[in-house]
């Protein structure tokens, strides 16, 4: 029994870009049904990393390139690494201009500690509307 | 192969219409940058999807320049762009805009008549110093001299001012509210 590689590269391929496609599409639907930011922000981020990855191991099984192939890590490596920034910094503007939900929370470890760091006396800066900035 | 590729194309579409539309609603600022950053990633994909369509290499350092920029684009408005005031995310009717512009050409008028009131004020006051008992004719025409010089220097301050002015209104063109600076000073 003989393999033909280039088949096998291709079918695999093929698998890839649709589970990064699905990925997308999941993000799509859930972007647009979910009610507030943070569950948005759960849904917007699954095609950033996994499904971009998905995506681009597809696209290097077809190419099957040297140079291109380094290329393709590279954006992998950058989207990993920014992808965490950029959610850490809409989550935060999020919470001081205060569109969390509240009541759709399970655990909210921030006001949590918010609240006692405001008991033991130090001033609360990150509460939300007192200051915006930061 | 060619079967894949519709599929993913068809899903890609969908996801990034999907997108656009939380991009329109979205209440504030921030549900647009998650809904756009998604979008981002769409023509990621999609560009991909073109490159190991055609087996081309080339496009590749189009996804590396995409992912660079989606970054920089969310970032900015999640750390600069947070603070919304109510109403922001509204596109104004043409009679608000009207209104706004009558408001702000109303200022500056105030503010011009302000500044004229306060010269004509300033003259006054040095033509009640000018006149003063000269006994030599030689220091009359000293004195005239001066007065020519100082009232020539007036007019070059002046000039100097209405330029200000000018620049004033310019910025005013970009960022409103910069006329009560104009009208206290």
């Amino acid at each position: 029994m003989s393999w033909d590689w280039d088949v096998v590269a291709d079918v695999v391929a093929s698998i890839c870009l649709i589970g990064g496609a699905l990925l997308a599409l999941a993000a799509g639907v859930g972007v647009l049904r979910f009610p507030d930011l943070l569950s948005r922000m759960h849904a917007g981020t699954k095609p950033q990393v996994l499904g971009l990855i998905l995506v681009l191991i597809g696209l290097s099984l077809r190419l099957r390139s040297g140079g291109a192939v380094w290329a393709l890590v590279l954006v992998a490596l950058f989207q990993m690494l920014t992808a965490p920034v950029a959610a850490h910094l809409v989550g935060r503007a999020g919470y001081r201009t205060g569109k969390v939900r509240r009541d759709l929370l399970v655990v909210d470890e921030l006001t949590d500690a918010q609240d006692q760091a405001t008991r033991r006396g130090t001033p609360p800066e990150d509460a939300p509307g007192s200051s915006a900035r930061g | 192969m060619t079967a894949v590729l519709l599929t993913c194309a068809v899903l890609l579409t969908v996801a990034g219409a999907l997108a656009l539309i939380r991009a329109e609603r979205g209440p504030s600022m921030l549900d647009r940058t998650v809904a756009l950053d998604i979008l981002v990633t769409v023509v990621v994909a999609a560009v991909a999807l073109y490159a190991s369509a055609e087996r081309r290499a080339d496009v590749v350092p189009i996804l590396v320049v995409l992912s660079l920029v989606g970054f920089v684009g969310s970032t900015t408005i999640a750390r600069f762009a947070s603070v919304e005031p109510a109403g922001e995310g509204r596109v104004r009717t043409r009679e608000e805009i009207a209104a706004e512009e009558a408001e702000r050409i109303r200022a500056e008028e105030e503010a011009e008549e302000a500044r004229r009131a306060r010269r004509a004020r300033e003259a006054e006051g040095a033509a009640s110093d000018a006149p003063r008992p000269a006994a030599d004719p030689a220091e009359v025409r000293a004195e005239h001299a001066a007065h020519g010089d100082e009232a020539r220097r007036a007019r070059v301050v002046a000039d100097e001012d209405r330029r200000e002015h000018g620049a004033d209104r310019h910025v005013d063109e970009h960022g409103a509210g910069e006329h009560d600076e104009g009208s206290a000073r």
